[in-house]
């Protein structure tokens, strides 16, 4: 009894009604693959270093899959050309193939699934909003656009792949994989910014790989859908607790698809952990069409 | 579907309002660029002290192709190699070995070079052709082979004897010495001789070619006759 007490109190405010209506699991549904997606990816690269089980080598930034495929992060890709380099083929085609993969997933998904300063992010949000620290210093959500542009300035005018020199996501990825030194410093700075100046400040404002991942997902296949919106009771848990709040509102509350289309969202599913009544589910970016077949559960209103 | 963008701007922006946000979002873009690029210029340099894997491109192009995926540091048998962490001897992220502490063993499949995916180690590489650095004997009042002493450690470790590093009689203070020699055209710097010389501090060192080596021709900023 007091167990379960100290697991609710744990329980983020956003997610209460969710809990009360649906239950602890079907409230922490996308949280958890989310979770257990983040803490096995970056397993798997870990098992060679610590435990001599090679399924994969490298990291985040390029890897080998058993041996078979080379995948790599076409941001950093990216940056290299910009700063002249010219690539050897493996790691093109592998960028190539990540590239494509998040146009189906979705480009953010990166964010929300993938990069483990998400965890970092996410934390310091559930902590803000325990403690009570309300007060927001508002940043401007394209920021991160003009950042992504400067890392690119940044890559041509010294010749180098700029932005990995100060990089929170490959640091924090690479502490587990080989080692981060005084980078430490870096992740309790994204850390503290996001506790203490504004709400949700590093991924939804200023990261340039997230912008990055997000132009991808401009035209990603699977997304989420407000189909159930006419059951919306309006209480506020979805934008409360979604990193991208802005996202929701044209679905939710417009006249046209019910599909979240915007490539800032990371389809972490918050929205379907925390909503009450319903709402979301995870869909695909055509699935408007069903609008003509009002048969079916996912009608809109009026 | 709807192709069509989904940017709600509802209130109509004029000439000049749209002149100066993309002014703004220019000056933005630059502020950072620069800021960003003035961090890489100060902290972008390697340290001497660390040597990259062999078969690496010249610094400048290595750190626009290096994608910091440590493959080359996992392919490695002998755990020579690590990515560098946050204040370490090379710009973080990056391959390198510091071979006091754990020398090139200069494998003949070359597994580091072979495993690049990007091309910043140069996978073709013949593991005698490499430039990871050059040996110079930089502690001559520590060397025991300049005491008169027979040490000869470097020479006896070095994989490529008798090409990369020889012993040459000499003389000090009427003494017969035999001077431990490197040739700069077959030594790869894989940095055996650093590890294993017996000084405290090791009286042979592999430093970066550009720091190790002498030059041809005469000095542009010497005497004009």
């Amino acid at each position: 009894m007091t167990g379960r007490g100290i697991v609710l109190g744990l329980v983020s405010a956003n997610r209460r009604l969710s809990v009360e209506a649906r239950g602890l699991l079907r409230s922490h549904k996308w949280w958890l693959l989310r979770r257990a997606s983040q803490v096995s990816l970056l397993g798997l690269f870990t098992l060679g270093p610590l435990f001599g089980i090679w399924l994969v080598r490298g990291n985040f930034a390029a890897s080998d899959i058993y041996g078979m495929v080379t995948l790599a992060d076409p941001y950093i890709l990216l940056q290299g050309l910009v700063g002249g380099t010219s690539p050897a083929w493996p790691v093109v085609t592998g960028a190539i193939i990540i590239a494509l993969a998040y146009l189906v997933l979705g480009g953010r998904v990166y964010c929300g699934w993938v990069c483990p300063v998400n965890v970092v992010t996410d934390t310091a949000y559930w902590l803000r909003e325990k403690v009570g620290l309300t007060r927001d210093r508002k940043l401007d959500r394209r920021a991160r656009f003009a950042i992504l542009a400067a890392t690119l300035l940044a890559s041509f005018i010294t010749g180098t792949v700029a932005w990995e020199f100060v990089n929170p996501v490959s640091l924090l990825q690479r502490a587990f994989i080989s080692g981060i030194g005084f980078g430490w410093a870096i992740i309790a700075a994204v850390f503290l910014l996001d506790l203490f100046v504004a709400r949700r400040a590093w991924c939804s404002h200023l990261c340039p790989v997230g912008a990055f991942y997000g132009l991808i997902g401009r035209g990603s296949l699977v997304r989420v859908s407000a189909a159930n919106r006419t059951a919306c009771t309006d209480c506020g848990a979805c934008f409360a607790i979604c990193p991208e709040p802005h996202v929701i509102v044209p679905a939710l509350k417009g006249k046209d698809s019910p599909v979240i289309l915007s490539g800032d969202c990371q389809n972490c599913g918050n929205c379907i952990d925390s909503c009450p009544v319903d709402v979301f589910q995870m869909s695909h970016r055509f699935a408007e069409d069903v609008r003509k077949h009002p048969d079916r559960r996912t009608h809109v209103g009026s | 579907m709807a192709a069509r963008d989904r940017k709600t701007e509802p209130r109509k922006i004029d000439r000049r309002t749209a002149m100066t946000e993309m002014a703004r979002g220019a000056g933005v873009v630059c502020l950072g660029g620069f800021s960003l690029a003035a961090l890489v210029q100060a902290s972008g340099a390697a340290d001497a002290r660390a040597l990259r894997p062999p078969g690496a491109r010249p610094e400048d192009e290595f750190l626009a192709s290096c994608v910091r995926c440590g493959l080359c540091v996992q392919a490695c048998p002998y755990d020579t190699l690590s990515l560098a962490e946050w204040g370490e001897e090379a710009p973080v992220g990056t391959p390198f070995f510091t071979p006091r502490e754990e020398p090139c063993y200069m494998c003949r499949d070359v597994p580091c070079a072979r495993a690049c995916p990007t091309g910043a180690l140069d996978s073709g590489i013949a593991i005698r052709e490499a430039e990871m650095g050059v040996a110079v004997l930089v502690g001559h009042e520590d060397c025991l082979n300049y005491k008169g002493m027979n040490c000869s450690i470097c020479v006896r470790v070095c994989p490529i004897r008798g090409d990369a590093i020889t012993l040459e009689p000499g003389e000090i203070d009427g003494r017969k010495i035999m001077i431990p020699t490197v040739h700069s055209g077959s030594c790869t710097g894989c940095g055996t001789c650093e590890k294993h010389c017996v000084t405290g501090h090791a009286s042979i060192r592999v430093l970066p070619r550009d720091l190790g080596l002498g030059g041809a021709g005469r000095n542009r900023a010497g005497r004009a006759t």
